[in-house]
């Protein structure tokens, strides 16, 4: 099924300069319903306001961690939002952090700094080519 | 009789020992008193109150208050510094890419994809704004963490050294120049900090009332 790229996107970090840069190659990759989040409990009052078709969070943020907002998401038992594909973007590249997120219900994990070839190839793998 | 014990006067601690010493021999000498023997008691004790004095004033010319009221809080708010004008600089790196990815859309052909790739670059590498933020935030908070470490290991200190806190002004007051002048060392402190500096308008009026 082919991606539509007119899906809004959720994208969560405590740096602004990160936001601004996720949200510039998502741009460039063609998905420009963008809306931005500073922690985890933003974005899950923002999901529960609102249909999104991709997560993209960080994990190390205060109040609540990319982790505790993934948990919350995939716990939320009979809400639409439970099963949107959510990828992590982190600085955090332990091994235990990538289990630990992986059993939590991550989708897909990308270590900072990444560039737009490996975000492209990491929302393909999640969402499907496009 | 033993000989009285002579402080040192070649700058080394004194060992616990040392003073175990000294006091087990006051003792000693308290409990076989002889009329005699009381100026070499008095002797001992003053040797033993020059030692104490001694490692009051060693104590003191470290000015550990320092760490917590002055050298950790510079250092939080330096590397706070640096998170903030990195912030701003990869901003302003960010906002003239967007004009130039802007322009770049109105021209034709292989010329605004190769100026699209170069400017996402350039957006990639900005995140390294957020890697270094993340570390220097790491290093802020182990230095909180040492400050209250500090802090508590003062207090500790100054209920069992009373007056030391007197020991470290005096020392630092001896440190300054005799003329009260201002040396070299008092003008290096820059970078300045936001705030903490006046602008280059500020500087060109100062040296204007030279003319």
């Amino acid at each position: 099924m082919a991606v539509d790229k007119n899906m809004n996107v959720l994208i969560v970090d405590d740096y602004n300069t990160m936001l601004r840069i996720v949200k510039n190659l998502l741009k460039q990759l063609g998905f420009s319903n963008v809306d931005e989040a500073m922690d985890g409990s933003q974005a899950l009052e923002m999901v529960k306001q609102k249909s999104y078709g991709l997560i993209i969070s960080d994990w190390n943020m205060e109040p609540m961690t990319g982790y505790e907002f993934l948990k919350e998401v995939r716990g939320a038992e009979g809400q639409p939002y439970q099963k949107t594909p959510f990828i992590m973007v982190t600085a955090e590249s332990k091994t235990e952090n990538v289990i630990m997120a992986k059993q939590a219900g991550v989708n897909n994990y990308i270590v900072k700094p990444f560039n737009a070839e490996t975000l492209k190839s990491k929302m393909a793998a999640v969402l499907g080519e496009f | 009789m033993s000989e009285a014990i002579q402080p040192q006067d070649d700058g080394q601690a004194y060992e616990r020992d040392q003073v175990v010493k000294i006091i087990n021999s006051v003792i000693e000498k308290v409990e076989h008193q002889k009329g005699d023997e009381t100026t070499v008691i008095f002797d001992e004790l003053k040797n033993l109150q020059q030692i104490i004095d001694d490692a009051r004033k060693e104590l003191g010319s470290t000015r550990p208050s320092e760490i917590t009221d002055s050298h950790i809080p510079t250092a939080t708010d330096e590397l706070d510094a640096v998170v903030e004008s990195t912030a701003e600089a990869t901003g302003t790196i960010m906002d003239a890419c967007e004009v130039i990815q802007e322009k770049a859309g109105s021209i034709e052909g292989d010329a605004s994809m190769a100026i699209m790739d170069e400017t996402m670059k350039i957006f990639e590498a900005c995140s390294f704004q957020d890697i270094t933020g993340q570390r220097i935030t790491k290093v802020v908070s182990t230095l909180k963490e040492i400050e209250a470490k500090v802090d508590i290991l003062m207090k500790i200190v100054r209920s069992k050294i009373p007056g030391i806190d007197e020991e470290s002004a005096k020392e630092e007051e001896e440190g300054k120049a005799e003329d009260g002048a201002i040396t070299d060392e008092d003008l290096l402190n820059g970078p300045q900090l936001p705030g903490n500096a006046i602008s280059q308008d500020d500087i060109d009026a100062l040296l204007a009332d030279f003319d």
